[in-house]
């Protein structure tokens, strides 16, 4: 009882800050939503064929959905996380989630001056540890990053980290709205580097968005992308499986509410193709990959792809 | 209960039932990684049994540290519940009343309890003073958070049911929504149903109390609730719907529970 009092009250602070969708609500409403078109072909075989012809499926987590719909799911779950982002990932991956950005900032092995595109920055990670890099490594300030990101949730809490840095105010990071299957904002050939990190699995096109990468960056420009992958030891993979779809929902449910948006992460997980289908993507693309194109971590769990624009 | 499980699973041959009975799977190996179950009911999510325990200590944990997270105090009854909601179950089924609402699955609901109606009753009338305390607190009966980790249509319903009523259990004690209270009437509903989650909520949401307000908890709320909780009869049975236009004294008599001294 004193639990609902309290609750409300806390509801009726958070309607201040309005921009803030309810997070359970809006991720209930996709899912309803999501029943409802999944319950139609039952029913109604002929438009649902006529249906799957206009718009094709494509996969959200383990469900499958219609490819328009897909961006929007993504976003509430997103939305939903966003406040919560950076203490889940700590909780999730032990704080090992750090050492993989630091390795890929030092794989990338930015020179001074250099302009560097992050998709899906989100909550800045790579932007601030690239930016550091830079000034630690090679004492420049001259090195800047444009921040994108599809939802201005996860924007804005990119935004508030920076206040924090001394990067703020300065012209070294810029944020931006954006699709990155759709960067129609950023000219071509105009980026030294490209970085997308835990972003491209949330993609619906992955062939669009590798496109555009390779559009908007320079001639010798390279291409990074860090993201889950597949585990190819049967032992730990099986070890990661339990972890994946036992104690992540858990944690997501203790920590954050929300269970829903944690399970959707896990499956999306499965569904990326494994690294070398993902190498041969970045191929098809127009880039040029050295050796096998990637770099496991963890036993597999992330993998760093890597191409160059020649 | 064995019996009524076995006579179930007599109707039809033992190879063609695929979902066993709950008591057939304490003989059956399975995988602690493995959720038993399919989808049994909506909101229903199948957890195997070592998800089910870090849920039941994770959530113990954040409800200790946040006693507003209505959901994870949830969360932890349904993970615990198991055997306990099967007794009260089978307590439901030996009483007439108890019966009829499994029988019926009422829900509770500000539609079904036709609040508007019960606000044009005399006071001290039951509804009455129910929807008083509703509006009071402002909260309705819809707020309450669906049932989700129990493996078992019939035992969902009666989770579902055991949070439903809580707000007949303030009107019919008289207890006010402060924490020390609450605990109270924790220590009541676990007189009488021995749910888990009682039992821890009574036990470690004490530690949580000013010494004042742990005072009042063990000196007033806590011997009334163990005199009371025994005996009274089994609330789980009661049909509320029934009772809401006979006034506060009758019900109190008819249930045997002496309301609680204000403090």
């Amino acid at each position: 009882m004193a639990s609902r009092t309290a609750l409300k009250q806390l509801a009726a602070r958070r309607t201040l800050a309005a921009w803030v969708p309810s997070r359970t609500a809006g991720f209930s409403t996709a899912t309803k939503a999501l029943n409802q078109y999944q319950q139609q072909p039952a029913s109604n075989p002929s438009t649902a064929t006529t249906q799957n012809a206009n718009q094709g499926e494509t996969h959200f987590g383990f469900k499958n959905v219609p490819e328009n719909m897909k961006e929007t799911l993504v976003k509430q779950v997103f939305a939903n996380v966003a406040s919560n982002y950076d203490l889940m990932n700590d909780a999730m991956s032990g704080g090992v989630h750090r050492l993989w950005k630091d390795h890929f900032i030092r794989t990338l092995a930015p020179t001074p001056g250099t302009k560097l595109l992050d998709v899906a920055g989100g909550t800045g990670d790579i932007a601030m540890r690239f930016l550091d890099y830079c000034r630690e490594t090679h004492g420049d300030s001259s090195a800047q990053v444009t921040l994108l990101d599809i939802n201005p949730h996860m924007l804005e809490v990119g935004k508030e980290r920076f206040t924090q840095t001394q990067y703020h105010n300065t012209s070294q990071v810029s944020f931006m709205e954006g699709n990155a299957e759709d960067l129609k904002d950023i000219a071509d050939n105009s980026m030294d580097a490209y970085t997308i990190a835990f972003g491209i699995r949330n993609v619906t096109h992955i062939d669009r968005a590798l496109k555009e990468a390779y559009r908007v960056l320079k001639p010798g420009g390279r291409f990074m992308c860090l993201e889950f992958s597949r585990v190819e030891n049967p032992v730990i993979s099986k070890v990661y499986d339990v972890f994946s779809f036992d104690v992540i929902p858990v944690i997501g449910q203790v920590v954050a509410n929300d269970r829903d948006s944690y399970q959707y992460l896990v499956e999306s997980i499965r569904r990326f193709p494994p690294q070398k289908d993902f190498a041969r993507m970045i191929k098809e693309a127009g880039f040029t990959v050295m050796g096998q194109g990637y770099e496991d971590l963890t036993f597999g769990v992330a993998a760093i792809h890597s191409g160059f624009k020649l | 209960m064995l019996s009524r499980t076995l006579a179930q699973s007599s109707t039809k041959p033992l190879f063609l039932a695929p979902r066993m009975t709950q008591c057939a799977t304490l003989f059956s190996f399975r995988s602690p990684l493995q959720p038993p179950t399919e989808r049994l009911y909506e909101g229903h999510v199948p957890i195997s049994p070592f998800q089910r325990t870090l849920l039941a200590v994770g959530s113990a944990f954040a409800a200790l540290h946040n006693p507003h997270r209505g959901d994870m105090i949830a969360a932890l009854g349904e993970s615990t519940g198991g055997i306990f909601l099967r007794r009260i179950r089978d307590q439901m089924l030996k009483d007439p009343e108890g019966r009829r609402i499994l029988r019926e699955r009422p829900k509770i609901t500000s539609e079904s309890m036709q609040l508007d109606k019960l606000r044009q009753l005399p006071d001290g009338i039951f509804g009455r003073e129910y929807v008083r305390f509703l509006d009071d607190q402002q909260v309705s009966p819809d707020t309450r958070e669906p049932v989700h980790f129990v493996d078992d249509e019939e035992l969902a319903y009666v989770m579902q049911r055991y949070r439903e009523t809580h707000d007949f259990y303030h009107t019919l004690t008289g207890l006010p929504v402060t924490v020390d209270a609450e605990i109270g009437l924790k220590w009541f509903e676990m007189v009488q149903t021995g749910l888990p989650m009682t039992v821890l909520s009574s036990f470690f949401g004490p530690l949580r109390l000013s010494s004042q307000e742990r005072e009042r908890l063990f000196n007033i709320y806590v011997p009334w609730a163990l005199e009371n909780g025994s005996n009274a009869k089994s609330l789980m049975s009661v049909r509320w719907e029934d009772w809401m236009e006979r006034s506060v004294e009758e019900v109190q008599r008819e249930l045997c529970v002496k309301p609680c001294p204000q403090v």
